[in-house]
């Protein structure tokens, strides 16, 4: 079933057309992933999807329910995590879990057990009567997605979650999320980072200068753009009629001699390596070191706008 | 409405434990009250005797004397009725009125004592010398207006301080923008206008215990006579409207929290002085009185000098209407950008 349903959204501030087209959709217990860098319009996207942004043009369809910025009931139906945080200093854990558990429509035991159950999941249970100035910066933004799941959603969206982040308190967010959409939850997960993407999303949408450019699964993605692996063998010895050698073989599309070093494009380079090897060394070639890039996301996004995606 | 309310009793909570907030709402007005009323308390309000004195039938060696002591200038009046009318419009100081039965009626002015009271000494030694009690001091004033100094800064400091107490709500909105939570808050199922009239909400309630405190411990602890209770929380509510309207108008054209509050702060001063709530503007007269009265602390501190003369609660209607009247207008001025504190 779809969960969310984006259509043609449009949005210009002034000159500047910060959205142009986008529409995508999400099924249930489907994790999709926005990549692009900062100022592709990602967050501009979330906004409206979110209903705090009215789009120019366009639509958009939670949970069957059309979703502007006056909508009430549809809202229900997602969790926000902005990207910076959004937590009340001067409040501890349990009484900002509450005010949003209340503005939610969750009310006495119900709101007090849920709340108990996503302190829980946070890991801020003996923690929860402190003012949430004293937490650290990993503890608050666990409190950030807390507030986010309070109300189990269908749609869960998370915006650059991780910018800022120490690598332990990372991992520990990508693991919440990756245990999320294991429950069947929706998530919409904004990026910048290849890595993550890679690592949570079923598919994944690329975005840059406000344009969907592409979309689909990791390996769709990258099959679409055509990309091989690189194998790159530096050594020393009769590089030369290494080159030919292995050039002969089927998976190999090129190969040439660099620096010392035997560069080749081959189709599958980690089951064709150890046959590299053999036929490289039988030629005369005597290998030192072995480098392989395989294609990944930030490969797709360079093919599709001739941009790195962290520039 | 429920969501309202959720927002406003966390805004309050969040208050409560800020304790800048209870220092400017009750602490801080309480001490100047009482700072000021003992300074001032008895020091009069030092008016130079405006000694010009209306006089209906004198004897002729009273008008030689006063007229040779090149002090008081007599200005005869018709009859007492045109002599009273005299003193209320401020033509003239005071008036001495001589009846055919030897008596002398005082009429004086309660914004110029020292006049009145040395009209009475006039009077009381012209008496004395013809022999006799003819001296009838009545109605020495012609409006009993005038706050005692304790009453008067009671008010006056907690009017003045209600401007700030108030920002603290409608404010807060500008810095739940840039903290994220506001956007939170609009992503849940909620009316974008419960956030704002919860922000209201909280600025109202403050405004009201705040000044419902000070009254009552200005009451207590400076023996300040406010008057009738139920005019005094009239003229509190109307007030507090008011305060809360123009601060809220100030937060639509504010960009950031710093600027919001340093405008509301300077509006709170100018509208603080001109209000007369540090000293009575109204006794300045001309320009100043009349711009005075654009001003709600002014109405706010006339409704209260009306229930101190022991006036009913309908004394209160006036400045009870213009203050509302204030507000309807600063909220006029704020609904079309209303939608900017929102950011939609």
């Amino acid at each position: 079933m779809t969960v969310l349903e984006c259509r043609d959204l449009q949005k210009r501030f002034g000159r500047i057309e910060a959205v142009r087209g986008i529409s995508l959709t999400i099924a249930e217990g489907e994790t999709y992933g926005l990549l692009g860098p900062n100022g592709a319009g990602k967050t501009t996207t979330i906004s409206m999807v979110c209903g705090l942004l009215e789009p120019d043009a366009g639509s958009v369809v939670v949970a069957g329910q059309p979703l502007t910025t006056r909508s009430v009931e549809p809202k229900a139906a997602i969790g926000y995590v902005p990207q910076e945080l959004a937590i009340y200093p001067d409040l501890n854990a349990r009484e900002n879990l509450r005010f949003f558990a209340r503005l939610y429509g969750l009310a006495g035991a119900q709101a007090e057990a849920r709340i108990a159950e996503v302190l829980e999941v946070i890991g801020l249970t003996d923690r929860a009567r402190e003012l949430t100035n004293t937490y650290s910066g990993g503890m608050q933004r666990r409190l950030n997605i807390g507030i986010g799941l309070l109300h189990r959603p269908r749609l869960l969206i998370l915006d650059e979650p991780t910018v800022g982040v120490d690598p332990q308190s990372r991992n520990a967010i990508l693991e919440s999320v990756e245990q999320l959409a294991g429950e069947g939850m929706a998530v919409l997960y904004t990026t910048h980072y290849m890595e993550e993407a890679e690592r949570l999303c079923d598919r994944i949408g690329i975005v840059d200068m406000g344009e969907l450019k592409a979309e689909g699964t990791r390996a769709e993605l990258v099959a679409r753009v055509g990309e091989h692996d690189r194998v790159r063998l530096a050594g020393s010895g009769a590089l030369d009629a290494a080159a030919a050698a292995c050039e002969a073989l089927p998976a190999v599309q090129t190969a040439s001699v660099t620096d010392g070093s035997l560069d080749l494009i081959v189709d599958g380079a980690r089951g064709l390596l150890p046959e590299l090897l053999a036929v490289a060394t039988a030629a005369g070639a005597a290998v030192k070191s072995v480098e392989v890039e395989e294609p990944d996301l930030e490969a797709v996004f360079l093919q599709l706008t001739g941009r790195a995606l962290r520039d | 409405m429920r969501a309202a309310l959720l927002i406003a009793r966390k805004d309050i909570r969040q208050r409560l434990r800020d304790r800048s907030a209870l220092l400017v709402a009750i602490v801080v007005p309480l001490v100047l009250a009482s700072i000021f009323g003992l300074i001032f308390h008895d020091v009069t309000t030092g008016d130079a005797c405006d000694c010009e004195f209306g006089v209906v039938d004198p004897p002729a060696p009273l008008v030689a004397a006063l007229a040779g002591s090149g002090v008081i200038t007599l200005h005869r009046e018709p009859d007492a009725a045109a002599a009273r009318a005299g003193v209320e419009a401020g033509r003239i100081g005071a008036a001495l009125v001589f009846t055919r039965d030897d008596r002398v009626v005082v009429i004086g002015d309660a914004d110029l004592p020292i006049t009145a009271q040395i009209a009475e000494s006039v009077a009381t030694t012209y008496a004395n010398r013809v022999g006799g009690d003819a001296i009838e001091i009545a109605d020495i004033s012609t409006t009993s207006r005038q706050l005692d100094i304790g009453t008067f800064y009671a008010a006056g400091m907690a009017v003045f301080f209600l401007f700030f107490t108030v920002q603290f709500g409608v404010t807060s909105i500008l810095d739940e923008r840039r903290d994220g939570t506001l956007a939170r808050m609009l992503v849940a199922p909620i009316r974008g206008a419960a956030v704002l009239v919860g922000k209201l909400l909280t600025s109202v309630v403050l405004g009201v215990v705040s000044m419902v405190v000070l009254a009552l411990a200005t009451r207590f602890l400076l023996d300040a006579q406010w008057g009738n209770p139920v005019g005094v929380l009239l003229l509190i509510v109307a007030g507090v409207i008011a305060a809360t309207s123009v601060m809220a108008l100030i937060a639509t054209l504010a960009k950031t929290p710093d600027q919001a509050q340093s405008w509301q702060s300077m509006a709170a001063l100018i509208l603080g002085m001109l209000g007369g709530t540090f000293f009575p503007v109204a006794q300045a007269g001309g320009v100043l009185a009349a711009a005075s009265l654009a001003t709600p602390q002014a109405w706010f501190l006339r409704g209260v000098e009306d229930l101190a003369a022991g006036d009913g609660v309908g004394a209160v209607a006036g400045p009870v209407f213009a203050m509302l009247a204030f507000a309807a207008l600063m909220t006029a001025l704020a609904l079309p950008r209303v939608g900017r504190l929102t950011g939609r």
